[in-house]
């Protein structure tokens, strides 16, 4: 396998863009990405675009061929250009098929994008949408809602390790005051624990507050070959791990209804290709679809022990300012959550702090970063491990 | 969910009927044909559950989608089955009666229709036992 470096990286501003279309912001985060490689157009590849359901939001298919030609690839080069899809973490695995890609000398200039429209249609469509990620037959049926399957592990994460209403809020709080120094976040409004008390119910116990948004949105890095990446780039960052793992797609048939064995599989082959232990990363972007999502996250990924991630939230550990910073982009709750495009950003996010170029949100001294991204309930998770 | 969809698995909604691998002797509900377990060397047959279990966790949908909207706000748990599978499910009782632990058992329910003159969706709910 060959080493892989990001050598530029783009995103649009995330937010609700009823002025601009799927294509557009797609273009805009890949110029972007490029502009930041400075490579030539004709270099490029091959490209991996994450996606979950343009089908659906936008009527949309074969967002693979409509992005690689209105990129203005497909008429001069012809490259190759694949959609994937694994639900909100489309985005984790088109970083991660454009890296194997390169690991395995197939190409060596590739571009890994992701793109969600989402408010173009009504909410109860895509809310509608968003369930499909979970088991349409045996959980959507009877009822089950995407923050009503998250809100199944919170009650069950709240009893039986005494993680409280207030430990979820923080999240939320935290996330929001990152949001507030990221000027590409769809919210930049800091909030407080009664801000998120006082939100209304969704699926108890969680409040609105408690819940990623609904979010336009397009992100891009171009990786390349890492024997190559110092002709493009004075500060390439380098992906030290590439994983994914499985787990059941409905959540009553999981081992443990408060923990995502995906994620812990995922995190457990990474920290061993990249030759590292949890305790060495320094920065990380999570998937936190839900409050309760980012306190599992911290104790799946080994941050904590199991039942511990209440408390890591608690004592201020994740905050921008503590040991180990979490989602300082503002984490899918502020920064905004275009479920195929999360995944991409994440590793924007990452490669921006490495090179220290986080501006007011820069973790200081950052060398070893993380990033974690879940479809559906647990089903699929992606991690990466990128150092300078 | 369209028609043949739902009415592929009709029997298995209406009555509890899951499968059981008397290789390994694991219970299937949602019914699976493949067990996990011993893949091809499963012996996977019908199961008709007892209908009786025991809340693991439950939530109450307070913004549910459309075709729930009259049953809002109800009661949504994941039951472990007492021969040892889970299943989600509603469960008919008022939201704060719900507990983890709390003891139930399956009864046949209406669970949604596709406007007034479309098909009704019937399936297993429990109640308290
Ligand atoms: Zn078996």
């Amino acid at each position: 396998m060959r080493e892989v470096a990001v050598i530029g990286v783009g995103s649009t501003k995330f937010g609700e863009m009823w002025e601009r279309s799927f294509r557009d912001i797609m273009i805009e985060a890949g110029l972007e990405a490029i502009q930041d490689a400075g490579i030539e157009g004709r270099e490029i590849e091959a490209m991996y675009v994450g996606n979950m359901s343009a089908g659906r939001f936008i009527s949309q298919e074969h967002i693979g061929a409509l992005i690689v030609d209105y990129s203005g690839f497909s008429k001069d080069t012809h490259i190759p250009s694949t959609r994937v899809e694994a639900a909100c973490a489309s985005g984790g695995l088109a970083v991660r098929e454009a890296y194997l890609s390169i690991a395995s000398g197939m190409h060596d200039i590739v571009v890994a994008a992701g793109v969600e429209k989402m408010t173009d249609i009504g909410t109860e469509i895509t809310v509608d949408v968003l369930a499909s990620a979970a088991d349409r037959e045996w959980e959507g049926f009877v009822g089950a809602t995407f923050p009503g399957l998250y809100a199944l592990m919170a009650t069950y994460h709240m009893n039986k390790f005494g993680t409280t209403r207030e430990d979820l809020a923080e999240v939320s709080v935290k996330n929001h005051y990152n949001g507030s120094l990221n000027p590409k976040a769809q919210f930049n409004n800091r909030i407080t624990i009664d801000t998120v008390l006082n939100s209304s119910l969704v699926a108890d116990p969680l409040r609105i507050f408690d819940c990623s948004p609904i979010t336009d949105g397009a992100s891009a890095v171009i990786l390349a070959a890492g024997s190559i990446a110092r002709k493009y780039t004075d500060t390439p960052v380098y992906i030290k791990a590439s994983s994914q793992a499985s787990d059941t797609i409905s959540l009553h048939d999981r081992r443990d209804v408060a923990t995502l064995d995906s994620t812990v599989f995922a995190a457990k082959r990474a920290y061993k290709m990249a030759g590292i232990t949890p305790k060495e990363v320094d920065v990380a972007e999570v998937h936190d679809c839900f409050t309760i999502a980012e306190i599992m996250a911290y104790e799946d990924l080994g941050f904590c022990k199991k039942g511990e991630g209440g408390k890591l939230i608690r004592e201020g550990v994740t905050a921008l300012d503590g040991d180990l910073p979490v989602n300082p982009s503002g984490g899918l709750k502020a920064c905004g959550h275009p479920v195929g495009a999360t995944g991409v950003k994440q590793v924007v996010e990452i490669v921006t702090q490495l090179r220290g170029e986080a501006g007011k949100r820069q973790v200081d001294g950052a060398e070893v970063g993380l990033t974690h991204n879940v479809g559906g309930t647990g089903a699929t998770a992606v991690v990466h491990i990128l150092t300078r | 969910m369209p028609v043949p969809r739902f009415w592929r698995k009709i029997k298995h909604r209406y009555n509890l009927i899951g499968t059981k691998c008397n290789t390994c002797g694991t219970y299937y509900y949602p019914p699976r044909y493949l067990c996990p377990k011993c893949r091809r060397e499963g012996e996977i047959e019908e199961y008709q559950f007892k209908g009786e279990g025991t809340v693991v966790t439950y939530t109450i949908i307070r913004t549910p989608p459309d075709q729930f909207q009259n049953l809002k706000p109800y009661v949504l748990a994941i039951i472990d089955l007492d021969e040892g599978t889970r299943v989600t499910s509603q469960i008919v009782c008022e939201p704060n009666e719900v507990h983890i632990g709390m003891r139930v058992r399956a009864v046949f329910r209406k669970y949604s229709e596709d406007g007034d003159d479309g098909v009704i969706y019937y399936g297993t709910k429990f109640v308290p036992a």
